[in-house]
């Protein structure tokens, strides 16, 4: 009896293992077909591990503030004395900025400009990487009960991050502009030229689709451009870094290594408002 | 009661290996902030499958393997069913060597690590480039690959400590 049972058992355990390879190749070529299948599949996972990596993150991100302040602590001196002289510089700036912008005011009024829709923010920690893959996204804590959609642009304190790819009940997952399959409609500040920001997993993604014989040079500022609705315009990107080839290389202003919450831009798109649907008024039914 | 405590132990021991293999996994997501880091994190989670699949593979059957490749998969953002399948393959190839492997010394069972990972490491790299067709960087492959074969020996100490502090039957 022993005899017999041990040659089956081998030939079943392997066949389990066959059946094991060709599930896992299968949900490859699934994954390639990008069924909505897969998407699930992973948002419910993160859904599950959010809160436990959010504890985990939690800590290593303080742990990196105390290390960062006892660097401040031995500089305090300086970093004072340079925070003083700007300060006053950025008081100047602000007294302008406000002059301007009754300025600004007073002139759309006048030419009955459409105002760019109301914007506002969802922020939301950092809690993982990608873990050695050949990707570049990172996982966040804020997912739909939170407001954060599909196609949203995530923010860190200097500029863009990326975009929304995946998105759980409680974790969503961005696509950093460095990703290979990142494309994002920019402009550069100074020439008002607009192209696209393709990544291709190195640090500084490039401009695509400039117009020929375009002036551009290192240093200029780059910004969203709004085009396709996903983005609002202005935001900013990143600086132009190199210009080897023809090749526009961006560096982006976000630091992804010190990135510990992320600030997820609503944006909702101006639409047609539909019959029956009277914009309210207010202090009006 | 004696009797569902020990069955309650007995249900510990066997699910030690697989929450060895999620532990290990947070970690190697978890965001450290250092520059590059995260593009070349070690296969820890390979480390984890081999170490149990040469030890104690009845602790962590090719289908437990599978399952955490699939966790790591969806927390990664990497091809969903890449993982899985390395680690399933990694548990059974341990399992087809480990009479050679397992009654051998440390420095045999690091090398029989070295290949495997770079065989898991050169698996990966080469699926996630078809997968995307793009041609990634194999330095990047390289250097995760070396990364990993550093990171065995600690691992597999921790793994020998848990192993006898609680692991061991009767």
């Amino acid at each position: 009896m022993m005899r017999l049972a041990m040659p089956v058992k081998a030939m079943v355990q392997r066949f389990a293992f066959l059946m094991l390879v060709a599930l896992g190749t299968g949900l490859l070529i699934i994954g390639r077909a990008d069924i909505a299948l897969t998407e699930r599949i992973r948002t419910t996972v993160a859904d599950a591990l959010a809160p436990v990596l959010s504890a985990l993150a939690e800590p290593l991100a303080a742990g990196r503030a105390l290390a960062g302040r006892a660097h401040e602590l031995f500089r305090l001196h300086e970093e004072n004395a340079r925070l003083r002289e700007e300060n006053a510089r950025l008081l100047k700036w602000q007294e302008m900025a406000r002059r301007l912008e009754q300025d600004n005011a007073r002139l759309r009024q006048l030419l009955h400009v459409t105002v760019d829709p109301l914007t506002s923010f969802v922020t939301a920690r950092v809690v993982g990487d990608t873990g050695g893959s050949y990707v570049r996204t990172m996982l966040v804590n804020a997912g739909l009960r939170d407001g954060v959609q599909k196609g949203q642009v995530a923010m860190g304190e200097a500029g863009v991050v990326g975009r929304v790819a995946e998105v759980g009940q409680r974790s969503a997952r961005v696509l950093l502009l460095t990703d290979l399959n990142s494309r994002v409609p920019v402009m550069l500040e100074g020439s008002r030229l607009r192209g696209i920001l393709s990544g291709d997993n190195s640090e500084r993604p490039r401009v695509e689709f400039l117009p020929g014989n375009s002036q551009v040079s290192p240093g200029d500022r780059v910004l969203t451009s709004g085009h396709g609705g996903v983005f609002p315009p202005g935001l900013p990107v990143g600086f132009v870094a190199s210009i080897t080839d023809g090749i526009v290389r961006v560096q982006p202003f976000a630091d992804y290594h010190r990135l510990d919450v992320v600030s997820v831009v609503r944006y909702d798109l101006p639409r047609p408002v539909a019959e029956g649907e009277a914009p309210a008024l207010p202090g009006r039914r | 009661m004696p009797g569902l405590l020990r069955r309650l132990r007995g249900f510990g021991r066997r699910l030690a290996p697989s929450l060895f293999g999620i532990a290990l996994i947070l970690l190697a997501l978890l965001p450290f902030g250092l520059p590059q880091f995260s593009s070349v994190m070690p296969l820890l989670s390979v480390i984890a499958v081999y170490y149990w699949g040469v030890y104690r593979p009845d602790l962590l059957p090719a289908w437990a393997a599978f399952a955490l490749g699939l966790v790591e998969d969806a927390l990664s953002g990497g091809p969903l069913g890449l993982m899985a399948l390395v680690l399933a393959l990694v548990q059974g190839v341990c399992v087809s060597q480990r009479r050679f492997l397992a009654g051998a010394g440390f420095v045999v069972g690091w090398s029989g690590f070295a290949l495997v990972a770079g065989g898991a490491a050169l698996f990966i790299w080469s699926v996630s480039s078809l997968y995307y067709l793009h041609l990634f960087d194999p330095r990047q492959a390289l250097a995760q690959w070396a990364l990993t074969v550093f990171a065995y020996p600690l691992l597999a100490w921790t793994f020998l400590l848990a192993e006898r502090r609680m692991l061991q039957p009767g």
